[in-house]
């Protein structure tokens, strides 16, 4: 299937205008661009794929590469191999340079706003002679870490009501726990919520924050059953594509997660049995569900008594967060609609000035009125460009991270629960102990073992539960720095694409200007 | 129209080409404008405060010539509407252009007004000029009498001669073109106030952001939120410099090409006045004619009077109204390439600037890493 006119959010109409001097800003994205773009001015889109990678190219300087070497060999070797992958390959063997193969063989697939945790890549086995037996053992640390998702090509199967968009899930990794070096798989969206709820279900206990798919929308897939083809069901599919790729990044980039079995079969096993559990997170969405939750703990009847304020703190500042996350998303929702009215406005004043250009006279005047249209026509594509750009990179990263505090939320959630059943646990062994001693009084020796056995059992269970209280609480605190680092980081990149992005736009802005204003200054 | 010696108009006692309008001043409902003008002889200045009315009393006195030969052929320098201080959105949409910006494109419409006057040869000599420009007095505010420029409105039956058909190659040409471009010029302006009006939206959106980017920032001294808020605060500025950047831009469409359309629009519409002025006496003449022919012999010397009389009427006005519409045509091309190219000289002044404040801001950012 032709990947550029998937790939292509839906405001952009084709242009035939070269995609200018991306590469001159963006270090590792330029081959990105290249690949898997056919039409090549797809900022946005590439903006929404890959964010950190040039970060982390600079975080490892003296890292090397061995990706163009397992690429097309790998991709080769596994059988999931089509086309597609070598395309994602072809431009990073041309672009290797010696020095920093990183740059240009990195940035090929995923790259989307997922927060990527600092780490380096396996040797090659020349770099492998210069490095310390230290800095291996540091690596093969880091090494977990070695996994890129990319979520492309979704295709429509299946007709009417009953069709539904299947996406390439692109995996690669050099990590042992995979079966193969790089690979690919067919998803729908409803095996990403049912990833989802496999892992909330087994993190429950474990304090985790649990990256949030993204929701569901009826009204968005019934326009797409009806036909992929107009703008809207385009922008739409697009942005779900682009929502899927971060939420299996943020699920790879997280240690504990990484190692879940779940998330390894979603990722590498053929064909996966349909999820069928994906009701909760039907029609009323994951906040609202992470919202009921909250309610119940907070309905509890023992009240936790803190001696940590920590927590308490922290809940109250996710909560204040989230506010102002939403604040700041109404208010880039609001720039957007203004920006996609000033495209329409723009189109309009350019069709007008060439109608006055046409009626004119003076044929000078004439002709820089009709080249006046022309420029205000560019400009159009620009504010449209300017448009997805504040949309795909920040309102998304906003909607995201107001995602995210909700499963923030989820995770001090897990930690009350925790309590709560050791709380009940410890209400349970009391109670056995005064059956044992109403039965020590009453002298029934028989019953009198199974009691004590039982008093036993509980015994064990509230040190356990004890025990798992205190380590989901360390685990919580040690996901909030986590999480508090990743946001930063997050946030940092998607800035520099976005400004990136403005950049590039004020440049050809100015280009536009300087060559009208000669065609202005030979009318008279 | 636009005989324009610079400052040199032998009936005003004003240089021409720099009065200015340099003030504007409100007191509860009513505005009063300055106007600065600089002294033919010698050194020194005028320096005049006008309300609406007086500049409404001076057009009626330009319109009310009618022993000057030919006076229905000038097309009259067009006079900005009234500007109500206070007014909704809806009576502000109608001055266009002219009602953004804190009346600065207003003041400087009314100052391109007062300079066509009184750079106009015929309009010039009117005794009002000079008094509205020089008199410390403010000008009567008594009534003029009601005239045939008073209508603009016009009835239906004056509609209908509107489509009169012509005499003249020249002036029917002129009348169709006319039509033609009064009404694309004026959907350019409307369809540009709508460009404007939305960057100006842009860019209280961007304001907004950075206002609630700045709230976002914590106090607290965990340095892992430190790292967070930092990247807020950097954030709020680089909105902070789009939305000057987008103030800019929504300046520059305004004061140039903006005024320059709002200009044009007003001078089209002044020459279809003219041209339906000279259409209505070109009906009148035909109707004389055939009086004339049709007169009993009693009559017949009464009405070969009156034909004459408004054949002479006719025949100036064709001369002045040839010679305003060449000078129009040369001043329409003037006014557009004058307002074509300081817009894309001040647009892409701003675009450059803009676009240093942004790579300092990505500098900033990837700095932070």
């Amino acid at each position: 299937m032709a990947t550029s006119s998937d790939r292509n959010p839906p405001p952009f109409p084709a242009t035939d205008e070269p995609k200018p001097g991306l590469s001159d800003l963006l270090d590792g994205d330029s081959d990105e661009g290249d690949d898997i773009f056919v039409s090549n001015r797809t900022n946005p889109v590439s903006v929404s794929r890959g964010v950190s990678q040039p970060e982390r190219v600079r975080e490892e300087p003296g890292d090397l590469f061995s990706q163009e070497e397992a690429g097309p060999n790998t991709a080769k070797s596994n059988g999931v191999n089509s086309d597609d992958d070598n395309d994602l390959f072809a431009e990073a063997q041309s672009d290797l340079s010696s020095n920093t193969p990183s740059s240009a063989a990195r940035p090929d697939i995923s790259t989307s706003s997922g927060p990527r945790p600092a780490s380096s890549f396996p040797q090659n086995p020349a770099a492998m002679q210069h490095t310390s037996l230290e800095q291996l053992e540091e690596e093969e640390a880091k090494d977990s870490f070695d996994v890129d998702v990319a979520v492309t090509n979704p295709e429509k199967v299946g007709d009417g009501m009953n069709a539904y968009v299947a996406y390439k899930v692109f995996t690669r990794s050099s990590l042992p726990i995979f079966k193969s070096k790089a690979f690919s798989v067919r998803r729908r969206f409803s095996d990403f919520l049912g990833l989802y709820e496999k892992l909330s279900a087994k993190q429950t206990l474990h304090g985790c924050i649990i990256p949030p798919p993204p929701e569901k929308s009826v009204v968005g897939m019934t326009k797409v059953k009806v036909g992929m083809d107009d703008p809207s069901s385009l922008e739409f599919v697009e942005r779900r594509r682009a929502a899927l790729e971060r939420y299996l990044q943020r699920v790879v980039s997280h240690p504990s997660l990484l190692q879940d079995p779940d998330v390894r079969e979603f990722l590498e096993r053929d064909d996966l049995p349909r999820a069928v559990n994906t009701q909760t997170l039907s029609g009323a969405g994951f906040l609202k569900m992470i919202n009921r939750a909250s309610d119940a703990v907070n309905k509890m009847t023992i009240k936790m008594n803190e001696s940590d304020t920590w927590f308490e703190d922290k809940l109250q500042e996710v909560e204040a967060e989230e506010q102002q996350l939403r604040k700041l998303h109404a208010v880039v929702d609001s720039l957007v609609n203004h920006r996609k009215e000033l495209c329409g406005n723009t189109a309009i004043f350019a069709k007008s000035m060439a109608m006055l250009g046409n009626s004119e006279d003076n044929t000078a005047l004439s002709r820089a009125l009709s080249q006046l249209a022309e420029v205000e026509d560019k400009m159009e594509q620009l504010h449209q460009e300017q448009a997805a750009s504040d949309f795909f990179i920040l309102a998304e990263l906003l909607a995201d991270y107001i995602r995210l505090l909700g499963a923030v939320r989820g995770c001090l959630d897990q930690r009350m629960r925790a309590w709560q059943r050791w709380q009940e646990a410890q209400s349970t062994l009391q109670k056995k102990r005064e059956a044992e001693a109403k039965l020590l009084w009453a002298n029934k020796p028989d019953k009198l073992q199974q009691a004590k056995d039982e008093i036993t059992e509980w015994e064990t269970k509230v040190t356990q539960y004890e025990r798992d209280f205190d380590r989901i609480g360390m685990s919580v605190r040690k996901e909030f720095l986590r999480f508090e680092k990743e946001k930063a980081k997050d946030f940092k990149s998607q800035i520099i694409k976005y400004l990136e992005a403005m950049m590039q736009s004020q440049q050809r802005f100015i280009k536009f200007w300087e060559a009208f204003l000669p065609e202005a200054k030979a009318i008279a | 129209m636009m005989e324009e010696v610079k400052g040199a108009s032998s009936f005003l006692s004003v240089q021409v080409h720099n009065i200015k309008v340099t003030e504007v001043l409100q007191d509860g409902d009513s505005l009063t404008f300055i106007i600065v003008s600089q002294k033919m002889s010698g050194t020194g200045e005028f320096h005049v405060d006008r309300t609406y009315e007086d500049f409404e009393w001076l057009q009626q006195h330009l319109f009310s010539q009618e022993d000057v030969p030919g006076i229905q052929g000038v097309i009259f320098p067009p006079l900005p509407a009234r500007l109500q201080v206070n007014a909704s959105s809806k009576t502000l949409r109608h001055l266009g252009f002219l009602g953004l910006g804190e009346w600065q494109p207003y003041c400087k419409a009314l100052e391109t007004f007062l300079r066509q006057v009184a750079a106009h040869s015929i309009l010039s000599k009117n005794r009002a000029v000079e008094i509205f420009l020089t008199s410390s007095d403010p000008p009567g505010r008594q009534k003029v009498k009601k005239n045939i420029f008073n209508r603009l409105s016009q009835a239906v039956e004056e509609m209908r001669k509107e489509g009169h058909k012509d005499v003249d190659d020249f002036f029917q040409t002129k009348r169709d073109h006319n039509f033609l471009l009064t009404g694309y010029t004026k959907m350019a302006a409307e369809k540009f106030l709508d460009v404007v009006l939305t960057e100006q939206k842009i860019a209280v959106a961007c304001g907004h952001f950075s206002t609630a980017l700045h709230l976002c920032m914590e106090q607290g001294e965990n340095p892992e939120k430190q790292d967070f808020s930092q990247v807020c605060v950097k954030l709020s500025e680089v909105f902070n410099s789009i939305k000057k950047s987008m103030t800019s831009t929504a300046m520059n469409d305004m004061n140039t090409l903006g005024l320059g359309l709002d200009l044009e629009t007003r001078y089209q519409e002044a020459e279809k006045e003219m041209l339906f002025r000279r259409t209505c006496k070109l009906v009148e003449l035909q109707n004389a004619t055939k009086n004339a022919e049709k007169a009993k012999p009693v009559k017949k010397a009464v009405m070969e009077e009156a034909k004459k009389a408004t054949e002479t009427e006719f025949r100036q006005i064709c001369e002045v109204a040839k010679k305003e519409i060449i000078q129009l045509e040369s001043k329409h091309v003037e006014t557009l390439q004058q307002a074509l190219v300081q817009w894309c000289e001040k647009q892409l002044l701003t675009a450059k600037e803009s676009a240093e404040v942004y790579s300092q801001h990505l500098q900033t950012f990837k700095r932070m890493q």
